[in-house]
């Protein structure tokens, strides 16, 4: 057993730390208070190659695997929610299903172009009446000839408004529903019938974008289809299971710049006479989030290590699903915390406590909500034990 | 332009602790870098290679674990990284870390231009610049924050303490570099990557440099360490405990005391 990072791992980590100080942190409030996609960031994320950080230097990535790219996600999310997000919808999902599921062509034309930053992605599955209940979409394709046509909408989409690439569910079997009647098709944003609706306004990740998207007879080459015809469903859930392992580490990120800012300021806030680090209380909030910190780090980092060395079968499944439900939870209780043990001062927006807390609580919700994970892992586990849950 | 930069892996000032109780520096788990200003160094030298075309190569002298700081190198963009590694080469003086450089770049046969940084954060003698120029025989421009070329010349701004000096050389020449210079580029994700996992870095030993021992490491260094030791820790400061408004009103009353205020 060995628990180092390579030291490829560990100097990618020094200049991700870096980037993500130097770059992202002093934007980090303003695109919460104005909403606004930065822009800036992203082209210099390019320039650095930190848009396609998982992927093989053949298809234009960094080729540092899944535990590099959890190192990515790590250190972007201690300093902004909201540019780890919009990396992470663009990496994580948009361009992975590519990744995974495309043709060589479809690498060649897509994913290039993706890895290296100079086109945005998206992962486009959500509609207003299925959410946990991704099987119940409703988004039609049905084929003309060498296209296929689409209608529908899709709501709560990460870079939907700003993506030039997206990732696309829609049903072309209604008959059979997700068990082979839905597809994955590869849309361009300048699709004739593709068109961007409203941008919502949010509690946190406010600087990344969240929009509706509509198809309006939005006509698609039948070669843009991903995977195999009638698969997309179990596209979508590959895709996902892998981002749920980013999805914590990016969590860790954000736990541990909360433990950081709490251990600061209860060694400089002085009240009683000494610095509130001296109340055992305080003391013990601290072990409490170090605690869960440290074993948030270990399964992150084993799900990862599972997937960059080809151990993806169901146990690999269950992990990725324990990454995001703990690495969820462990932040929300270690920014509540951070929150609580800066007293008033965490209440204000002068500070980053207040945004991180209205950050984490997203994690909870989406890539599959926390329940849903629950359910995931729980099957997994009875059906090793011989039963079938309803 | 074939453009060599000198660069010096050392430990992590910003990292670095004191043990409380000896007062020595704990350098046990302190990371390595390369020298601050090096990185400067090499910025130059790349964006030179942009302009220009050609090929920039790192040189390091030091332990085997200075290959990190060449692969380093090689993630910003270097063509190709030398690590002069050799017991013979070992407790060298800024003397002889010059020679074993200046050795090293004359078995590369021909060059147009090389970088130093001013000085390393360790060390801190900005000697091994202009000792390398003086022993590859070619002229030196120390504490550049900036130049430019042109039919091979070379023309750069000093910072002197009181101002600025423009001076002009002929190529080839060697000039150390300031922080002010520039904003050092970040080594790129994928290059990290190809650095560790494709690149090589060439190591040079005492054979390969074709250096006479006598002149190199602890042999040929004039100067010899005859002691070392801490400085003896100073007297202990007072920390006044107490809620900081009536620290702060502590402090004052002490300084008036004394007439410092
Ligand atoms: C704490 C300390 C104190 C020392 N004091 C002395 C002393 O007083 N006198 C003495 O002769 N020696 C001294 N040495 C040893 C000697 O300084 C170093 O071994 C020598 O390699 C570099 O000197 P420097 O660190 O002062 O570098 P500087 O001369 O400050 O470095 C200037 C530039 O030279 C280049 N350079 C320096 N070293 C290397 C290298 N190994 N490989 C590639 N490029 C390099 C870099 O571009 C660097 O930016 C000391 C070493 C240490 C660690
Ligand atoms: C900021 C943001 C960004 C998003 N980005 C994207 C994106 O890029 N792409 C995309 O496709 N989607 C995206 N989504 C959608 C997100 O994935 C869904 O919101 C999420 O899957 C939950 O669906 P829902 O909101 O419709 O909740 P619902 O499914 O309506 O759930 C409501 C509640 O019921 C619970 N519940 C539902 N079913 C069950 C069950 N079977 N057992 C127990 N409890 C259950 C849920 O856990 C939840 O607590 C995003 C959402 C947000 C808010």
């Amino acid at each position: 057993m060995d628990f180092t990072f390579s030291k490829e791992h560990q100097l990618l980590r020094r200049m991700i730390r870096e980037f993500a100080q130097q770059e992202v942190a002093p934007l980090a409030a303003e695109i919460d208070l104005e909403e606004r996609v930065p822009f800036e960031t992203l082209k210099k994320a390019a320039q650095v190659g930190l848009m396609g950080v998982p992927f093989p230097q053949k298809y234009g990535g960094a080729g540092a695997g899944e535990i590099g790219y959890c190192i990515l996600m790590e250190e972007l999310n201690k300093v902004c929610g909201a540019t780890a997000t919009i990396i992470g919808a663009h990496t994580g999902i948009g361009a992975m299903a590519i990744y995974l599921d495309g043709t060589e062509e479809q690498k060649q034309k897509y994913l290039v172009p993706l890895a290296r930053g100079e086109k945005l992605a998206a992962f486009a599955l959500t509609e207003a009446n299925a959410g946990s209940d991704a099987a119940a979409i409703q988004t039609r394709a049905v084929r003309d000839g060498n296209e296929f046509v689409l209608n529908g909408s899709k709501i709560w989409i990460t870079n939907g408004d700003i993506a030039d690439v997206l990732t696309v569910f829609a049903v072309t079997d209604p008959a059979l529903g997700a068990r082979g009647g839905v597809t994955a098709f590869i849309v361009e944003r300048d699709f004739p019938g593709f068109r961007v609706g409203t941008k919502e306004t949010k509690m946190g990740i406010r600087g990344s974008s969240t929009a509706e998207i509509f198809f309006e007879d939005c006509r698609v080459p039948a070669e843009n289809v991903l995977g195999q015809f009638g698969a997309g469903f179990l596209t979508a859930m590959k895709t996902l299971d892998v981002g749920r392992i980013s999805l914590g580490a990016g969590c860790l990120g954000g736990s541990q710049a909360a433990l950081d800012m709490a251990m600061d300021f209860a060694k400089s806030r002085y009240q009683f006479g000494e610095p509130i680090a001296q109340k055992q209380a305080i003391q013990w909030m601290i072990a409490d989030m170090a605690t869960e910190i440290e074993a948030l780090r270990s399964l992150v980092y084993r799900t990862a290590w599972m997937m960059d060395s080809g151990q993806t079968g169901r146990e690999f499944s269950t992990m990725a699903a324990m990454c995001k439900v703990y690495g969820s939870e462990v932040l929300d209780r270690c920014v509540d915390k951070c929150v609580q043990i800066h007293g008033g001062m965490g209440y204000m927006k002068d500070y980053p406590v207040e945004r991180m807390y209205r950050d984490a609580r997203i994690t909870r919700i989406f890539e599959g909500t926390n329940e849903i994970q629950r359910q995931v892992i729980a099957t997994n586990l009875f059906r090793k034990v011989g039963l079938r849950l309803r | 332009m074939r453009i060599v930069v000198t660069i010096k892996q050392v430990p992590d000032t910003n990292e670095v602790r004191l043990d409380p109780r000896t007062g020595t520096l704990i350098r046990e788990g302190v990371p390595s870098i390369i020298n601050p200003e090096d990185k400067n160094a090499l910025e130059a030298a790349l964006t030179l290679r942009e302009q220009l075309g050609g090929e920039v190569i790192a040189i390091s002298m030091g332990p085997p674990q200075a290959d990190d700081a060449l692969r380093e190198a090689l993630a910003m963009g270097v063509d190709r990284a030398i690590l002069l590694t050799d017991r013979a080469f070992a407790g060298a003086d800024t003397w002889a870390t010059a020679t074993t450089l200046g050795m090293a770049i004359q078995r590369l046969g021909q060059f147009d231009l090389v970088l130093a940084g001013r000085q390393a954060i360790d060390g801190d003698t900005a000697q091994v610049g202009p000792q390398l120029a003086e022993y590859l025989n070619i002229p030196q421009i120390t504490y550049v924050r900036e130049f430019a070329i042109q039919d091979r010349q070379v023309k750069a701004t000093r910072t002197l303490e009181d101002g600025f000096e423009v001076l002009e050389t002929a190529l080839p020449a060697l000039l150390t570099i300031t922080k002010e210079a520039n904003k050092p580029r970040y080594p790129t994700a994928p290059g990290i990557i190809r650095a560790y996992r494709e690149q090589t870095v060439e190591q040079w030993g005492i054979q390969e440099v074709q250096g006479d021992p006598e002149k190199l490491g602890l042999k040929g260094s004039p100067t010899q360490v005859k002691r070392s030791f801490s400085p003896p820790p100073k007297e202990p400061g007072e920390i006044i405990q107490a809620a900081p408004a009536e620290a702060a009103r502590q402090l004052i009353s002490r300084m008036k005391q004394r007439n410092l205020l």
